[in-house]
């Protein structure tokens, strides 16, 4: 049977317009792709990844328009629909003024308290 | 003798953490473990063939007095100090992104499934983020 | 049983979200058989006796094993004789033995 692996996202917004993407939620992707069990949790500031109605679009530089910019909300929808748990850290929401009706339908709110027993669940755990 | 997969993500001269990730990998294949890196991201230029080192007109010193290798070369040293225990892969988009495809010998171009691969057969799998 | 590795590598004062590491080893050490914190480069800097997070450090090293790198340490002037109450200091190969280790989770902030 394969590893169970439990994919940890902290920093948010990193290179997100140059890459137009996340590139911790596209490895997901892939890793789910390539068969691996893989689960998401994002903490700290990548919890505002999971909130509806990101917009990052109008960016121009000279005459060339960022023509694609990231859609992280619906890439976090993309990996559920997918079959990967993405779980929050419910605190780190809090802290930042997230209510939980701002969020994508379908992400796991789980506590800080509660994290010990989440990396438990898990053979490995990637901090990203 | 365990088999140890590492990922990287961040790109030479920007923080300790390649430091770090060297003395790991150098002490992993010293000790006979054999380990596999996949640069990921920035990780993919730590490999490229067209580094060169540089005179420091702060020190006043040439090139041949700094005697300054670049990442290539410590990773080109580890290479053969691992006699076939170090297999890096650059993940390929990655690299196209960052035009960093002229690299060493010894690293090869390789994608996240290959990754995926030596996770599952690999004893234990360490991940170096970037900040 | 479960065996933990958790390396952090950046200062409590640089960034909040290294408490959170710090409480996540907290509540690790409550049901895990054996973790080890292994502090790297300026994850070492609250190491010193008296630096502001010395208490913490000393606190978490009564329930955990609390190791600093000693390249790191040595890096930063800091000595073995500076260090806050339960803190070992060891090398980079000892890091390796418990990568290598059978059944250990690894995690690097």
């Amino acid at each position: 049977m394969g590893k169970k692996v439990l994919n940890i996202l902290e920093t948010g917004y990193r290179a997100t317009v140059e890459e137009q993407d996340d590139t911790i939620l596209w490895l997901s992707s892939m890793f789910k792709g390539a068969g691996l069990d893989v689960t998401l949790l994002l903490r700290a500031n990548a919890v505002n990844y999971a909130v509806r109605g990101q917009d990052a679009s109008g960016l121009r530089f000279g005459e060339l328009e960022v023509a694609h910019p990231p859609e992280i909300d619906r890439d976090v929808e993309a990996l559920l629909e997918k079959g990967v748990a993405v779980h929050y850290v419910s605190d780190d929401a809090v802290q930042r003024g997230i209510a939980d009706s701002e969020l994508v339908e379908g992400v796991k709110p789980i506590s800080k308290r509660d994290l010990p027993g989440l990396l438990d669940q898990f053979d490995q755990v990637w901090h990203w | 003798m365990a088999t140890i997969t590492i990922a990287l993500m961040d790109p030479p001269y920007e923080t300790e953490t390649t430091t770090t990730a060297f003395r790991i990998i150098d002490a992993a294949v010293r000790k006979g473990h054999s380990v596999n890196v996949f640069a990921y991201e920035g990780a993919v230029n730590l490999t490229m063939a067209d580094q060169a080192p540089h005179p420091d007109p702060v020190k006043g010193t040439s090139v041949e007095e700094q005697d300054h290798p670049t990442t290539k070369d410590w990773i080109a040293a580890m290479f053969k100090a691992a006699d076939g225990r170090l297999d890096w892969v650059n993940c390929g988009l990655c690299v196209d992104e960052r035009g960093a495809g002229n690299w060493i010998e010894g690293p090869r171009r390789g994608a996240p499934k290959d990754f995926v691969e030596w996770v599952e057969a690999s004893d234990q799998t360490l991940v170096i983020p970037t900040k | 049983m479960s065996k933990y590795l958790v390396i952090e590598s950046r200062d409590p004062f640089d960034s909040a979200d290294v408490q959170n590491l710090y409480e996540l080893a907290g509540g690790l050490a409550e049901q895990a058989d054996e973790l080890t914190v292994f502090l790297v480069q300026n994850g070492v800097l609250p190491t010193r006796r008296g630096s502001a997070a010395a208490g913490q450090i000393t606190a978490l090293a009564q329930r955990v094993s609390v190791v600093a790198d000693e390249f790191s340490l040595r890096e930063r002037g800091i000595g073995r004789d500076a260090l806050a109450e339960g803190v070992r200091v060891a090398d980079v190969e000892t890091l390796v033995d418990l990568l290598a280790e059978d059944g250990r989770k690894v995690l690097w902030h």
